[in-house]
């Protein structure tokens, strides 16, 4: 009866490996000159040790790939503050920069440095000169209204590049006034066809380092996807000469097999609740959408016809999951509400759209346009239905949206080899991850981890 | 349905594979045996030659047995299945008429050997999204199942397994690479 209920904890095509084989370093191709100006100011270490990293640099470089800001050169900063208070507010007019970072690191104990930070609102500073004084219960106070955002933390060595990331959160949460997606990872499959093991599945942080391998496999492997704690992988493997579906700890190791139908068992997708996969399944004859309780492997078909149906992929809500259905001709985004089982189509523009997805706000639908034969990467605006094509490069596929909704990383053809991009959600912005070796394809953005 | 024509292809195109096929030596059971015979025939005369010490004057050559229809078209159907691919139209499953012959080698293969196994791969080109095209060559290896159980094979004797765009022949993401991607195949 439960046939599919085998807890397998396969070691087999586990491997824990060094990190960065083929590192990804992001190369940003559009849309940096209309970012917002912003000054982060090197750090000062007041100590002896060896720093891991630059402070700064990391800060500097997530909020330019964000999209939004465009961070000045060191060399185009007319001073370099340690605090508030050695801000000469005048020489920073004409640098156009609306906020600046400083900061200072020293020794605490061993291996361990105290880190220092303030975000500045050069603006309110430049009206007040620094020093406000305002009444409060009836007495005469300072107040230092200019500066947004100010943390002391105890971090160690190996903690560097992690609170590089929390301060890049802090600073675009301070300015744009929604969260940052800086501290989240990307899992993608890799493949070199001349490898003993050509397929990976790997993950790394969204920025392409910290990159592990966690699974080498001789066959395909597709199809990652997080739950929503951010501690497992859904995957689809094929290491059995079959399609199967997979749950894999990210932390332990730990694999369970959760699908081995007869047929395709493809496209699992977490639902927001963490209770259950949403999948493909052809058991029944052709490609059709299922729901599979997680706890008791409980199986519910969401939909019931004879073309194909595939790429299930949650509204932010729980309610209702979007999916590519080809019973309209041309494969089209359709969704279908659960409680009622009633399918609504979404999409009517180019000859076909595919691999669907909702951003976190609700408001977008990201998709894989066909037009005149070119996939790319597109939106279209829920309410209005204003239809947007945002990326140019050449058989984009497997969108996958940022936590935070602000950016979409996808797999695309560079040269002659397959890449991950990245595109910002009002199309402006556009960045590539080139891999040093091989094919990289199949991207799914995490949850928020902090 | 395609079949009343593709029958009739079959009635013109075997007879004249017959007579194609009666020019060309072979190396079939039969015609070895043959063979065979003749060669021994040949050694004792150059035998003979040797001994008399005279120059040849007598030549001897063979016929070959005729063939029936049915060895012919087994040594045609030994040679098709050979090839074990079947290419397709894009975003189709369709399978092209040029491929009757070749699925009606693998079926007769099959329908004389019902222990036999074959494992039908589909795969697509690298257009589309990998979801969409996991099922596309689903729906390609299902065309060629279908086909081979109209000709007689049983189902159990056929497994599928759809790989989509996973596994390409050609990596170039030409039109030519993309047509040698578009593919069923018949693994044993």
């Amino acid at each position: 009866m439960n046939r599919i209920g085998l807890v397998i904890l396969s070691i087999v095509c586990l491997v824990w490996t060094q990190p960065t084989l083929a590192k990804l370093e992001i190369v940003i191709t559009e849309g940096v000159n209309t970012a917002r100006p912003i000054a982060i100011v090197p750090f000062k270490y007041n100590g002896t040790a060896t720093l891991p990293l630059n402070l700064a640099e990391i800060v500097a470089a997530d909020l330019m790939r964000s999209g939004k800001f465009n961070p000045i050169k060191q060399e185009d900063m007319p001073q370099l503050p340690q605090t508030d208070g050695e801000v000469d507010y005048s020489s920073w007019v004409s640098t156009g920069v609306e906020a600046i970072l400083v900061g200072t690191i020293e020794d605490d104990t061993l291996d361990r440095f105290t880190v220092n930070f303030e975000l500045i609102d050069v603006l309110r500073g430049q009206i007040t000169g620094g020093k406000v004084q305002a009444l409060k219960d009836g007495r005469l106070i300072e107040t230092k209204d200019h500066i947004m955002f100010e943390r002391k933390v105890i971090i160690a060595t190996s903690q560097f590049r992690f609170y590089g990331h929390r301060i890049s959160d802090i600073v675009y949460e301070q300015l744009t006034g929604e969260r940052g997606a800086f501290l989240t990872k990307v899992a993608y499959i890799t493949i070199e066809y001349e490898d003993l093991y050509p397929y990976k599945l790997v993950v790394a942080d969204y920025d392409g380092a910290n990159e592990i391998e966690l699974v080498k496999s001789p066959e395909p492997l597709m199809s990652p996807s997080w739950s929503p704690d951010g501690k497992k992988l859904a995957y689809v493997t094929f290491e059995n000469n079959r399609s199967q579906v997979y749950v894999q700890d990210i932390y332990t190791g730990k694999r369970e097999l959760v699908t081995s139908y007869e047929g395709i068992n493809g496209a699992p997708k977490w639902s927001p609740d963490g209770q259950s996969l949403a999948m493909v399944l052809s058991k029944d004859g052709n490609p059709e959408l299922y729901l599979l309780q997680l706890s008791n492997k409980t199986l519910t078909r969401l939909t019931n016809h004879r073309a194909i149906d595939t790429e299930p992929s949650w509204a932010p809500d729980g309610k209702s999951i979007v999916f590519s259905s080809e019973r309209g001709g041309n494969a089209q985004l359709y969704s279908v509400n659960l409680a009622t089982k009633r399918v609504k189509r979404l999409t009517f523009d180019g000859d076909m759209n595919l691999g669907g997805s909702i951003t976190p706000d609700g408001k977008h639908l990201v998709m894989v346009n066909r037009t005149r034969g070119n996939y790319h990467i597109a939106k279209t605006e829920l309410e209005s239905g204003n239809f947007q094509v945002l990326t140019k490069t050449r058989l984009d596929e497997s969108p996958s949206v940022a936590p935070n909704g602000s950016m979409i990383i996808y797999s695309t053809m560079h040269g002659s080899g397959q890449v991950l991009a990245l595109v910002s959600i009002d199309g402006r912005f556009k960045a590539r991850l080139p891999a040093s070796k091989g094919q990289v394809k199949s991207p799914a953005w995490s949850p928020f981890l902090n | 349905m395609q079949f009343s024509a593709i029958t009739k292809g079959l009635l013109i195109a075997i007879p004249a594979l017959v007579l194609t096929a009666c020019g060309a030596t072979s190396d079939s059971s039969a015609g070895k045996s043959q063979t065979t015979n003749a060669e021994a025939e040949q050694a004792q005369t150059e035998g003979m030659d040797t001994q008399t010490g005279t120059v040849d004057t007598v030549q001897v050559d063979t016929l070959e047995v005729a063939k029936t229809p049915e060895e012919i078209q087994q040594e045609k159907y030994d040679t098709l299945r050979q090839q074990q691919t079947v290419y397709f139209d894009y975003d189709t499953a369709s399978v092209d008429g040029e491929y009757m012959e070749l699925l009606q080698a693998h079926a007769d293969y099959l329908t004389k050997n019902p222990a036999a196994k074959v494992m039908i791969e589909g795969h697509c080109d690298e257009r589309g999204t990998p979801e969409y095209n996991i099922a596309l060559g689903e729906r390609r290896a299902k065309a060629i199942v279908q086909y081979l159980q109209s000709l007689g094979v049983s189902a159990s004797q056929m497994t599928t397994v759809s790989y989509g765009e996973e596994k390409p022949i050609d990596l170039s993401r030409t039109d030519a690479g993309f047509s040698k991607n578009r593919r069923a195949v018949l693994v044993y």
